[in-house]
């Protein structure tokens, strides 16, 4: 069987030539949760974005594929790309408060994807958006899907996204720091909610974050990413109770409580980043684009 | 709350006007050339002249003038005019349609031609087509309208003829109309053989008061798209599988009007002040047209009513986008 999402030795590069993506390699399988830790600016973005087909024009991938349930990405037209991806991927983003259009009410972008690329009928999406409403514990769906976004609380509009985003049914959902923005108390609720959807409709999930404590809740596989760079690979259980890398130690000694989501990085020890200077220095000499 | 503020609005308008119309009173009247003495043939006597001043209130001073103006103005009456010997108000209604006509129909060419090369660019940004388009707007706004004007009488008036090049409609043609409004009129009784005639005389005058506007609709609307397309709703758009057309067409064009919506505002009032040159170029016999006549004339009543009427028109249209940018962010219309 093959897996959900698979990165193959992924490279991008800006247009200066410096690659943003080094090599990158992981797997999602059906059903999984993988998180993507690293600091802020590691690329962790960057590849969610590479895997939704919705990269910045400047960056340019140079090597490697990306595999959805099978599928290269890179051997299909960009429409083609454009379709796949609609149908077995989906989004929830990073900042619920400009990830919805400000000028369109709610309810029509949570069906827009079903009825205008998936083909349902409208009053099929309609139900089908109010189901997934209720499993986000919103109670009044009518006022909802009527209201425009800034009608609604960050905590509401985030839930109205996470219901968008499982309402296709996707294989594979990319979120990227889904609760950064939210209030402390929220973040806690929303995170479960998440795990809970997750588990209830078996999808696969890439969970981007740059919290440890929140690895520790959602995922069962981590990638440890620096500087475009994965240093580290495991089974999540396993990585906390035995780091192979020192900079995944350095981020652990470094976060106060490592349970505790809403505690931040604090900085990397000094030799530890001179030492993952010195890999990627290593890395990138050798580093010759295949294609 | 919007009531205090439609309040509000009326009285600056009002106050806006009256500041005009002072300015215009004023300027008119300093500036050299006398209107009685322009009327009346060379060896008119000084009691004739001093009869006529009198006849038209120009023996009193300016402040008296203005008050007996204004409180004709406040009932409706706009005085007489000195040249042509018609009531103001009817010489300027009968004028201003073909105006606000000719004014319309650039506004629309502008638009139809702005709007897709904005949305064009923006959809190819980055490409040689973006390129291309940033350079025919830099030409076009870099050529005043009347300009444009001369340029197009050359080119489609002479070397290639297909086009009317004077007046608004043929004199041959025998006109049914009752309103002012013969483009407006000819479409409603679907004399489509006028609306032709009527547009083919249009077409290029109206084709010189849009190309700068064209141009800077265009440059604007699409730095606010490629703006708004950096936006995370847009980028979701995108993972849904929707198109780049269709992300610009439903989720990009209607946050980025808002921007170029005001700017058109301001832009549709420059237009409307370039139909005064326009109209003259082509001999179009509109309200514009009258106005250079008046002040050739010195004909101080029919200038004032002019520019009152002027004035009048750039305050609704700056009303007009107000309401419209409130119509079209959801923000501003729940308070
Ligand atoms: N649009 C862009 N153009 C060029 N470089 C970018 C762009 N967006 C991000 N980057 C750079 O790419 C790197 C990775 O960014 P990103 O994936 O957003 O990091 P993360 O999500 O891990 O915080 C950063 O160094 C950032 O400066
Ligand atoms: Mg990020």
């Amino acid at each position: 069987m093959s897996a959900c999402l698979d990165i193959s030795n992924l490279s991008a590069t800006l247009p200066s030539g410096q690659r943003v993506l080094r090599s990158v390699s992981l797997t999602v399988q059906p059903g999984e949760v993988r998180a993507l830790v690293g600091e802020s600016g590691a690329g962790k973005s960057m590849i969610g974005k590479a895997v939704l087909g919705v990269l910045p024009p400047s960056v340019r991938i140079v090597e490697g594929a990306i595999r959805l349930e099978g599928t290269d990405l890179g051997a299909l037209s960009a429409k083609e790309r454009r379709r796949l991806i609609g149908a077995k991927a989906a989004l929830i983003p990073q900042d619920p408060l400009t990830a919805l259009n400000p000028s369109r009410r709610v309810g029509p972008q949570m069906t827009d994807r079903l009825v205008h690329i998936l083909g349902w009928a409208a009053d099929k999406a309609d139900r089908r958006v109010r189901q997934l409403l209720d499993e986000v514990h919103i109670r009044e769906p009518d006022r909802v899907m009527k209201a425009y976004p800034h009608e609604l609380s960050g905590g509401m509009r985030q839930r109205v996204l996470i219901a968008a985003a499982f309402a296709s049914e996707p294989r594979l959902i990319v979120a990227d720091e889904p609760t950064t923005a939210l209030d402390v108390t929220v973040q806690k609720q929303i995170l479960r909610l998440i795990a809970q959807l997750q588990q209830e409709h078996g999808t696969a999930i890439l969970f981007v974050t740059h919290d440890l404590g929140v690895v520790a809740k959602v995922s069962q596989k981590v990638t440890v990413l620096y500087a475009g760079k994965v240093v580290e690979e495991a089974d999540t259980p396993a990585l906390f109770a035995n780091p192979q890398h020192a900079y995944t130690r350095a981020l652990m000694a470094a976060t106060p409580k490592y349970t505790d989501p809403q505690a931040s990085l604090k900085p990397v020890d000094e030799s530890v980043l001179a030492g993952l200077a010195a890999e990627i220095a290593v890395a990138d000499h050798d580093w010759r684009p295949h294609g | 709350m919007i009531l205090q503020r439609f309040l509000i609005r009326l009285i600056t308008m009002a106050i806006t006007l009256l500041g005009v119309s002072v300015v215009v009173f004023v300027i008119i009247r300093v500036a050299p050339g006398d209107p009685i003495a322009m009327m009346l043939p060379p060896g008119a006597t000084d009691a004739d002249i001093a009869r006529l001043r009198a006849l038209y209130g120009l023996d009193r001073s300016i402040v008296e003038q203005y008050f007996i103006w204004l409180s004709g103005v406040v009932q409706g009456n706009f005085g007489t005019s000195i040249s042509l010997r018609q009531d103001v108000m009817s010489l300027v209604l009968s004028r201003l349609p073909a105006t606000l006509e000719l004014s319309i129909f650039a506004l629309l060419i502008a638009l139809i031609i702005g709007g897709p090369l904005a949305i064009v660019g923006a959809r190819e940004q980055g490409t040689a087509v973006e390129a291309g388009i940033d350079v025919a707007n830099g030409a076009a706004l870099s050529i005043p309208d009347f300009l444009w004007g001369l340029a197009l009488i050359l080119l489609f008036g002479v070397l290639w003829p297909v086009f009317h090049i004077s007046g608004r409609v043929s004199p041959r043609m025998d006109l049914p109309f009752v309103t002012q409004f013969y483009l407006f009129e000819s479409i409603f009784r679907l004399r489509f053989d006028l609306t032709r005639d009527l547009i083919g005389h249009m077409f290029m005058p109206a084709l010189a008061l849009a190309l700068p506007l064209a141009a800077i609709i265009s440059q604007l609307l699409k730095i606010s798209l490629k703006e708004v397309m950096t936006l995370d709703y847009v980028t979701l758009a995108r993972v849904k599988g929707f198109s780049e057309t269709k992300v610009i067409l439903r989720e990009a064009l209607k946050n980025a009007a808002l921007p170029t919506l005001t700017l058109i505002g301001v832009q549709f009032t420059f237009l409307i002040g370039g139909t005064v040159i326009i109209e003259r170029l082509f001999s179009y016999e509109g309200l514009g047209n009258m106005a250079i006549d008046a002040v050739i004339n010195r004909d101080l009543p029919l200038i004032q009513g002019i520019v009152l009427v002027f004035a009048l028109i750039f305050v609704l249209i700056n009303l007009a986008v107000d309401m419209m940018y409130a119509l079209l962010n959801p923000r501003l219309r729940h308070g």
